[in-house]
Order: structure tokens, then sequence, then C-alpha cells
């Protein structure tokens, strides 16, 4: 029933050792030293590495299927190296019950691409006021909890959501900003917000309420995830709760290594996300704090949008950009390649990273794990092309970039779901199942 | 640590930051040429004169068609405008976003494009999101004609400025100085007459409230003086700005009349300036606030000034836009 499909001629992703990796019946059965033979797959030396996780997605369903769908976000996740993604719950309706929860994973077992780990409301309806059934919800299937988009204005809320959540184990993952410091601005305060007369948001907005989250985990005790960290002060704030051993873990986003707010332009609206990009000192300590350990996984920030919902005046048009089909070449353009971190490193920023902040099980290149599996050329380079993307959404400030790293093809749990048209054995060749 | 370098290639399209600044659309005076600003204020001066002589119908237009569209409130702009626009005798119509489908819930560019659809060849917009004019500007193929665009711009305001300070200056901009007071973060007005007066070699000092000055508005060529009176000494020229009642509930102000004894430009302060220098203001004037009742109606103010210049401005710039665009009234006549 079950074929057996064999990667030959592969490099380790961590050892760089030349291996050929044999699947069956959705699980890795053998990996060994290349041998000589030329049965299976030749991977011509393509690096193979457990697949990606993305512990920061926004796949719009329930709901704004216009913007995106969870088969569409989940083909974009394999298409850019993922096998499982964290969804957020700022949908409509808001998945805060465990019913929505379990609607998330059916659909995502119906027609995704990759793994769903859905995240869950901390509030009922992300008002900020009353607790969402957090056990229920962990119970159903939620990995987490989250008022993405809509921070937890109210430092009570937010300790008792950390007092409560706290036996299931599972973290409260924070959208930092302070709503009243944010006003009604649009992008970076600075320069460039300046000259556009666009009203700024303060890198402080952010980084207050990453400061007094940090002093709510040392109260509580709880588990705190901050979410795409931008700015310097918040790194801060991250290094100085793990100096003081609280369980407080971080991730940041390609766009705020890539780009500064001067990416803004003439009112791009695809520079618009929240957090906003910034200063050239936020970029570059977004880099420090990748190198010395303090984030401990990246995510992408997955938004996407409808051209329309982008085509407005900039404070008119919604916050957010596309990532998952950029995010390992611009990883390895912007990390790997100047040499910030090994190739290795920023692998495991996207692999071990994310699945010890949600306590997932770890994914090996060994036989008897799942077969989550990417196999990509680090070196290869690409442009950009929104039209190829799988995903819905076309806003991304990175059209028309040659990046560096291409993935060729993923498998998730055995199955092919991506193959690059650069890539010589189509996707029914690479199935094992 | 190496810095990440990469080639930025020219935007491909998909995103929407090319910046349409040609001669068919004014946007703003951003990036505007010393020459290019002289060439229009010789043009408004012709106009100027034209429209202080017996013969008032200036007719170089005919047969263009203009829509003023404002989606904000203005008088005198919108004025102003419809006031340039007959005596150049073009068709002309106006809407504010009051009576328009935009509350019918139809997208910015969607409504402009209608009215484009109706042969409109020019359109003057007022909206308060910045940027506005712009994004229309790589949308549509109308000349757009920014009427003020958020706290961005509002070009033929600056012009005006400048064709005021001309007048008076003889002409000469280098070597002078002028003061901007008051609320810098939120005025468009401010953003245009730094971009006019830095392209023309005038040095600007501004002044204001800490939590009205914007961060690294230095960065516009522009210094920033500590008091009213460091940034008026030894001025040619002070331009106060407007300041809206909604600062204060804003919470970045206290009161007007400490606003009027930190910051107000008065008879005292005016003397701090040169002997012939002069007041600017855009408009509305909130007498006894940002600038005193005595220095409004006082020697030294040109404030009608700017705004009869306004008119002679706005026909300059529709011309300029309608000659660049091929139009039957534009090509030619000068």
């Amino acid at each position: 029933m079950s074929r057996r499909i064999v990667i030959r001629d592969a490099r380790h992703w961590r050892t760089g050792e030349a291996i050929d990796v044999a699947i069956e019946n959705g699980a890795i059965v053998e990996v060994k030293p290349s041998g000589t033979g030329s049965d299976g797959l030749d991977a011509r030396g393509a690096v193979l590495a457990p697949g990606l996780m993305d512990p920061h997605v926004h796949l719009r369903e329930p709901g704004q299927a216009g913007k995106e769908t969870i088969e569409t976000g989940t083909h974009a996740a394999g298409a850019g190296g993922f096998t499982s993604v964290a969804c957020m719950p700022n949908t409509n309706p808001v998945v805060d019950s465990p019913a929505w929860v379990e609607w998330v994973l059916r659909r995502a077992a119906e027609a995704g691409f990759c793994r769903v780990h859905p995240i869950a409301a901390v509030t009922v309806g992300q008002k900020g006021e009353q607790l969402a059934d957090l056990a229920a919800l962990a119970a159903a299937g939620a990995v987490a909890f989250s008022d993405d988009g809509l921070p937890v204005m109210s430092a009570e809320t937010m300790r008792r959501a950390l007092e409560y959540a706290r036996p299931t184990g599972r973290p409260i993952v924070c959208h930092e900003e302070d709503l009243t410091l944010r006003g009604r601005g649009h992008m970076n305060e600075g320069p460039t917000a300046t000259r556009l007369g666009i009203r700024g948001i303060p890198a402080a907005a952010e980084s207050v309420m990453v400061w007094r989250d940090v002093e709510l985990a040392a109260l509580t005790g709880g588990r705190l995830h901050l979410a795409h960290l931008s700015c310097a002060g918040s790194f801060e704030g991250l290094r100085a709760a793990k100096r003081r051993g609280l369980a407080v873990t971080g991730e940041t986003c390609p766009h705020y290594w890539m780009l500064t707010d001067e990416a803004v332009g003439d009112y791009d609206t695809y520079a618009k996300m929240n957090p906003p990009l910034r200063s050239a000192r936020d970029r570059e300590a977004t880099i420090d704090a990748i190198v010395d350990g303090t984030i401990d996984c990246l995510a992408t920030d997955h938004a996407p949008h409808t051209v329309e919902d982008k085509r407005q005046p900039f404070d008119q048009a919604p916050f957010g950009i596309v990532g998952l089909e950029t995010a390992l070449a611009l990883t390895i353009t912007g990390l790997v390649k100047p040499g910030h971190v090994s190739l290795a490193r920023a692998i495991e920023l996207w692999t071990e990273g994310p699945r010890r902040v949600f306590g997932l099980p770890e994914v090996k290149l060994a036989a008897g794990s799942p077969a989550d599996l990417v196999l990509f050329d680090p070196a290869a380079e690409w442009t950009v092309d929104p039209p190829r993307f799988q995903t819905k959404g076309r806003n991304t400030p990175f059209t028309g970039w040659r990046l560096q790293g291409l993935v060729l093809a993923t498998w998730c749990g055995g199955k092919a779901t991506w193959a690059a048209p650069e890539w010589k054995p189509g996707l029914a060749q690479l199935s094992a199942r | 640590m190496p810095a990440v370098t990469m080639t930025t290639p020219a935007p491909s399209g998909a995103g929407n930051f090319l910046r349409p600044q040609t001669p068919r659309h004014l946007l703003g005076l951003e990036g505007m040429s010393r020459a290019e600003l002289l060439e229009i204020l010789q043009d408004a001066q012709r106009y100027r004169d034209l429209l202080d002589g017996p013969g008032i119908a200036v007719r170089e237009l005919e047969g263009v068609t203009v829509c003023n569209a404002f989606f904000e409130g203005s008088t005198r702009t919108r004025i102003s405008f419809e006031l340039s626009e007959e005596r150049l005798g073009a068709t002309t119509v106006s809407f504010s976003s009051i009576d328009s489908s935009t509350a019918k819930g139809e997208s910015l560019l969607d409504t402009l494009r209608v009215i484009q659809s109706m042969r409109v060849d020019l359109l003057v917009v007022r909206h308060a999101s910045s940027g506005a004019c712009a994004f229309l500007a790589r949308h549509l193929e109308a000349g757009v004609i920014n009427g003020g665009d958020g706290q961005h711009e509002h070009p033929t305001q600056g012009l005006l400025d400048l064709l005021t300070l001309r007048q008076v200056w003889q002409g000469w901009f280098e070597g002078r100085r002028i003061a901007i007071v008051g609320d810098i973060s939120h005025s468009r007005v401010a953003r245009s007459a730094i971009h006019g007066l830095r392209s023309m070699g005038t040095d600007v000092t501004v002044t204001g409230p800490p939590t009205l000055l914007p961060i690294g508005i230095e960065e516009l060529g522009v210094s920033v003086a500590p008091t009213v009176e460091d940034a008026m000494r030894g001025a040619d020229a002070v331009m106060g700005l407007r300041l809206q009642r909604e600062r204060m509930e804003q919470g970045l102000l206290a009161s007007p009349g400490e606003y009027s004894r930190v910051w107000g430009i008065n008879a005292a302060r005016v003397e701090l300036m040169k002997p012939e220098a002069v007041v600017l203001h855009p408009g509305p004037v909130n007498r006894g606030v940002e600038l005193a009742s005595d220095v409004m109606d006082g020697p030294r103010s040109v404030i009608f000034e700017q705004v009869t210049n306004g008119v002679a401005v706005r026909c300059a710039v529709l011309k300029r836009c309608a000659a660049a665009m091929g139009l039957p009234g534009g090509r030619g006549a000068l």
C-alpha cells in the first residue's frame, strides 16, 4: 500500500554529511551515509532538514476567505518549506471556543498542506475582558492563547490570564502594544513618518508592554511568549527576563532584520505592518538579539490581505504582509549569508525553537520520526514574484528582490506538499504514500 | 557586525510606492527644483498682475474640465481654486464628501474613477489622509493637484507663501531666514513651506512646544530653536501656524492662554525680527492665540496678500498641469 521513497545524496542540515533518507508510512525509516546506489530521488547535495514551523500566521478562516483560506495558507506554508504553522485566532468569528478550535483542525485535516496548531483567544471575543475557557481550549487542541492584534490593555486581566493558563502549560502569546501610545499611528515614529506626515507609533509603545508583561510573568510564574518583537527596548526586556530565569520567550520576523521604516518610501502600503518597520538601530538590535540567543524562534506574522484592502491611502490600509514563501530565503540572505548565524542555527530557529515554545515534540532527522522534511538549495538565487505565490496575498515589500535559498521540496507526514518548478522530479514522484 | 547588503531593485508594480511626480500632477513641493519653482512663481506673478488689472478674465483654460474634490472641510482653498478656474475659463465642478458616494461605501479610488470617466481632466483633491493625492495620481489618468493631504503637504499654499515672500524680498531668497512657529507636527502648510523655501535657498528655523515638534524634522534641512524668541530674533519673516483646539483635547497642550504666552507671535516678539520682516499665516487665524490681534492687523502682516496671491498661484498651477497633459486650453497659451 505504502510506497517507500529514498532521497539520495542529500546534505544533513546540521552535520553537513551526505545522507540517504528513506521514507515509508509517513515516517522516516532509515538515515544512512550516502551510498553508491542510483535508486530514489537524487537531491544533488541539496540540504535536507526537518520541516520548518511558523509560530505566527494568519490563515484568515473562518470568515475572511477573500484574504486567505486554510487551504491556500497552508499551501503557501508547504511552498515555503513549512510543515507546521500556529495560526492566530483573530478571525471572524474569533477562535475563542473549543468548537472553533476543532473546526480549524478539521479544515486543516481536510484541505491543509501542513500541520496546523490553532492558537485560541485569551479573552472572549478578544475583547480583553472575560477570560476564554482556556482549559477547554487547550483540551481541544489549542497550543497557546493570544489576543494577537488586540493587546490586552488591562494589566489585571493579563495577570489573571497568565495565572489561569499556568496549569495548561501553554503560553500566552502577546502582541505587545500600548494602544494609548500608539494612538492613531500608522508607521514607526521617526524622520520618514515626519516627512510623509504619517502619525508615528513610537517603539516605546511596544517595549513598555514587554516590560509590563515581564513583570507580570515574574508575579505569576506564568508562561509568556512575546510575539514579533521589533525594537531594541523590547529585546532588552526579553534579555532581562531571561537573566531573571523567567518563563519568557520571544520571536522576531524577517522584515525586522531586512528593512527599516525607510522602506515605506512613498506610502507603500505593502511595507505597512504592526509592529511597524523601525529604525536602523532597531534593525541592528534585532540581528544582535538573534545572534546572542535572546530570540528563541523566528516567525513570519504572515498576514495576507486582498489587493483592494491595500489599495487605499496609507492610513486607511490594513496592517500586515505575507511571509511564508519568502521566510527561508530572507533568513539565508539576511542572516546566514552575511555571517550573523550559521545555517544550522538559522534552521534551529525555524524548527526546534518554535516547537520548544509550544512544548511540541522535537522533529528529528532520524528513523522513527515523522517524515516532515524540507529539501532546499541554500545557494540558489531566485526573484520574488508575488503572482507565483501560493498564498492569496500579494502584499510583500520584497517584490522583485533577488534572494538566496530556494525550497526544492517539502514533505509533511511523508506526503509531498511542494515541489519547486525548478526541481526535476515532479510532485507525483515524491509521495511516499 | 557586517551590514546586510543586497540590491534593492526598482519596484515592479506590485507595491505602490512609485513617485508619480510629473508636471501633470502637483503632489508636493518636496523634490521640486529651484528652477521649477521659479517658473511657476514667474507665471503666478503674471497672473497676479492680470488679476489686479481691469480685464479680470484670463480664459487660458477654455475647454478644460476641473473637479474640486474636497473630502475634508475647506473654505478658502476651495473658493480660491474655484475662482482660479473661473478666471481661466475652465469648466468646473466641486463637491465635498458630505454629499458624495464615499458615504455609501465606495472606495476613494472608485469615486474618483467615476468622476474621471465624465471626462474630467484635472482633479483638485483635499483629503484627510497623508499621501492620498500621490495614491490617486498613481491610479488615475487625470492630473491630480494636491489641495492639502492630511499632515503631508499643501503645495499651493507653499507656493503662495513663496510668491508673497518673493514680492516682499524683491526676489532674493538666499541669505534670508524664516521662523515657522507652532504645531509643526500636524502641519501640511509647514512641510510645503519648508520644502519650497529650502529649494529656494532660504534658511528655515522651526519652533514650538516639544509635543508639536515631530521627531527628525531636522532631516528636512531646518534648524530647531528652543524658544520663539530664539527663532524670531534677526529673522526676515515669521510664519505662524494655526493651532487646533483638538491638540488640547489630545493632551498635547495645556491651554490656549498658556500657548499664547509662551509661543504666541506678539508685537514685542515681532520687534526681535529685522525691521522690514513680515508676518505670514495660512489662516484661519485664532486671534489672540497664535497671533496677537494687533500683529495680524498691523503693518508687518502680509496675510491678506497671501490670500490674493493664492488665486494667482492656483491659476499658474492649473495651467502648468493642463499644459503638461497637452490639453486644448493648456497648450501653447502664455
